[in-house]
């Protein structure tokens, strides 16, 4: 599987509160819940955002509450994969539970720029920054977490494995 | 090689003589929670893979606190679901407005969790329970939905810092300085993924109030989770309140650690952490002009009955500052009651506060205590990022219930002197 799009760049420790403030949690729909997606750290981020389009950002992303709805909106909104210096655990495990493909790559987080294209390959996990030209290569996941994102998320393999 | 507390804990559970750092294994667990935030989506997910039961009725805790009683109409929607899934399984632990705390004070008093547990919860501040030597950790609403239909959930087993506590917390501080100036330590991803264990002979002089309070905050640090060693004050707080028989786990003599950090609790000031992050921490008596509009005393984090005590002391027979709005919630029936019987809310009232029924409310930015633009409130709760409290340009701060409680009173945040208790 293969993404390209634009880059929207965030600091460190992008929290939970700004990806979906808590104020709009009072619903579980995943379409209502994404139009606030990134809202009190950029307020643009929803009129902006095309399909396939990737989130970049330093250390600790995803902090803060356990709320599963942050990686809904992302990929709600059809963000192509958030790549960051290191997650938040578990904005990790969520991400990996509703199938919103993550890549840790430290390299990659410091050096891509706001508004750049890239190009993600998740065989591989070769990230390619094409306004640079640079490639970089983020971690590959254990087989334990590949098998749950092939099984398509975590009930899914579950009930793969009980049947 | 020997094993932390926390590894043994999963070894238990995992069924394995032994595990080690990184392994991913799979644990039984012995309590799945969830909250009328993070139940809804939970139930939808547990329902869309066709599961129909849950995997044991005893072993689920629902709890409605986030935004009850009902904030408004979705809010109670989201409760009513919830509220129809528990009937519909018979869980034996549903809390509804009347019963409710906020769960981290809840299932603590109520005997839920006990020592040697493994518990997962939707919640980030699930960590809470290792004050009762448990392994408690948050996680989200689908691996609550996968604990709901199976009882189990993966792991990866973490390493750990050891934190060694000697000495004793001078009067004015409590837990909440001491997590609090850890985090301001470590920093807020300074313990990612591992586990943040309290040994010591200091943990002795700690209060079970202030263990909970401390592990609590440990996902402040990133944490996967916290935990105490059983001791007397554990097993004195579990007798009587454990539904189920407490298991005590140490850790192995040559467990090993990635890091060894040792406090003197004798050392430790009250601590606030500036705006945006807990890590921003300073001492008390650096912010003094820090004007401020409000302050909540309350939360999973300080909302139990040594916080409501601390408030007591320091408010009664006093008077708030003209302008500043002042926030008390007690966390649970419980302790309301216990509020209302020792004549603290009459003191609280008196001195010119607000006191709630429990609700997670005004901590997360729900309700009961929302901030305008430009507005800083001085807060007992768990985090100050952007719009934590309300609008995006309002700032929190982080602190003790002395500290919370002293500011109200002049209405900059303050130092508590030993004489203000």
């Amino acid at each position: 599987m293969k993404v390209k799009g634009k880059v929207f760049k965030y600091p460190d420790n992008v929290d939970t509160d700004v990806i979906i403030p808590a104020r709009y949690l009072n619903t579980s729909d995943a379409d209502e819940l994404a139009r606030h997606c990134m809202e009190d750290i950029d307020k643009d981020f929803v009129k902006k955002v095309k399909a396939g389009d990737v989130i970049v950002a330093g250390w600790n992303f995803g902090c803060g509450s356990s709320r599963e709805h942050a990686p809904l909106v992302i990929k709600t909104c059809k963000t192509g994969c958030v790549i960051a210096k290191s997650f938040a655990r578990i904005f990790y495990r969520n991400a990996i539970n509703i199938g919103l493909p993550i890549l840790e790559c430290p390299e990659a987080a410091e050096e891509i720029s706001f508004g750049d294209e890239v190009s993600v390959d998740f065989d591989s996990g070769v990230i390619t920054d094409m306004t640079t030209g640079k490639t970089y290569r983020a971690a590959a996941f254990p087989p334990f977490i590949q098998n749950i994102i092939s099984s398509g998320g975590l009930l899914a393999s579950l009930k793969k494995h009980s049947s | 090689m020997g094993m932390t507390m926390t590894q043994k804990i999963l070894a238990a559970h995992a069924g394995l003589e032994a595990v080690t750092v990184g392994q991913l294994i799979v644990a039984k667990l012995d309590m799945v929670l969830g909250n009328d935030i993070t139940t809804p989506v939970a139930i939808n997910e547990f329902q869309k893979a066709g599961f129909t039961q849950v995997f044991d009725k005893d072993k689920v805790s629902i709890v409605l606190d986030h935004f009850v009683p009902n904030k408004d109409i979705k809010a109670a929607e989201q409760s009513k679901q919830c509220r129809k899934f528990a009937c519909e399984n018979c869980i034996s632990h549903f809390y509804d407005v009347g019963k409710m705390g906020i769960e981290h004070a809840l299932l603590p008093e109520q005997g839920i969790v006990t020592a040697g547990d493994c518990v997962i919860g939707a919640d980030s501040h699930t960590c809470t329970y290792g004050a009762l030597g448990a392994f408690s950790t948050g996680v989200g609403s689908t691996d609550m939905a996968a604990g709901l239909s199976a009882g189990v959930a993966w792991f990866k087993v973490p390493s750990a810092i050891k934190f060694e506590l000697e000495g004793k917390l001078p009067a004015n501080c409590s837990g909440k300085d001491l997590i609090l100036t850890i985090i301001g330590m470590i920093g807020v991803d300074g313990a990612l993924y591992k586990s943040m264990e309290f040994t010591g002979g200091g943990v002795k002089n700690l209060s079970m109030d202030d263990r909970l309070c401390i592990c609590n905050m440990a996902i402040e640090a990133g944490a996967k989770n916290g935990i105490f060693p059983v001791d007397e004050v554990t097993l004195s707080y579990l007798e009587g309140r454990s539904e189920r028989q407490p298991v005590i786990y140490a850790a192995d003599e040559d467990a090993e650690y990635e890091r060894v950090i040792k406090i003197d609790l004798s050392e430790i000031t009250p601590t606030v952490s500036i705006p945006h992050l807990p890590e921003n921490t300073r001492k008390a008596e650096e912010l003094g002009d820090v004007k401020i509009d409000q302050v909540v005393i309350g939360s999973c984090t300080n909302g139990r009955m040594e916080d409501m005590q601390a408030a007591y002391r320091v408010l009664k027979g006093r008077k708030i500052a003209e302008g500043v709005r002042c926030i008390i919630i007690p966390a649970t029936m419980k302790i309301y009651r216990e509020c209302i019987e020792k004549g603290y809310i009459t003191a609280f009232i008196d001195a010119g506060a607000v006191v709630s029924t429990p609700t997670c409310g005004p901590c997360l930015g729900g309700y009961m205590g929302i901030l305008a633009e430009g507005e800083k409130c001085i807060a007992t709760t768990n985090r100050n990022f952007v719009g934590r409290m309300g609008h995006v340009k309002s700032e929190v701060y982080l602190a003790s219930p002395f500290t919370a409680a002293a500011s109200a009173l002049t209405g900059y945040i303050t130092y508590p002197s030993e004489e203000l208790l």
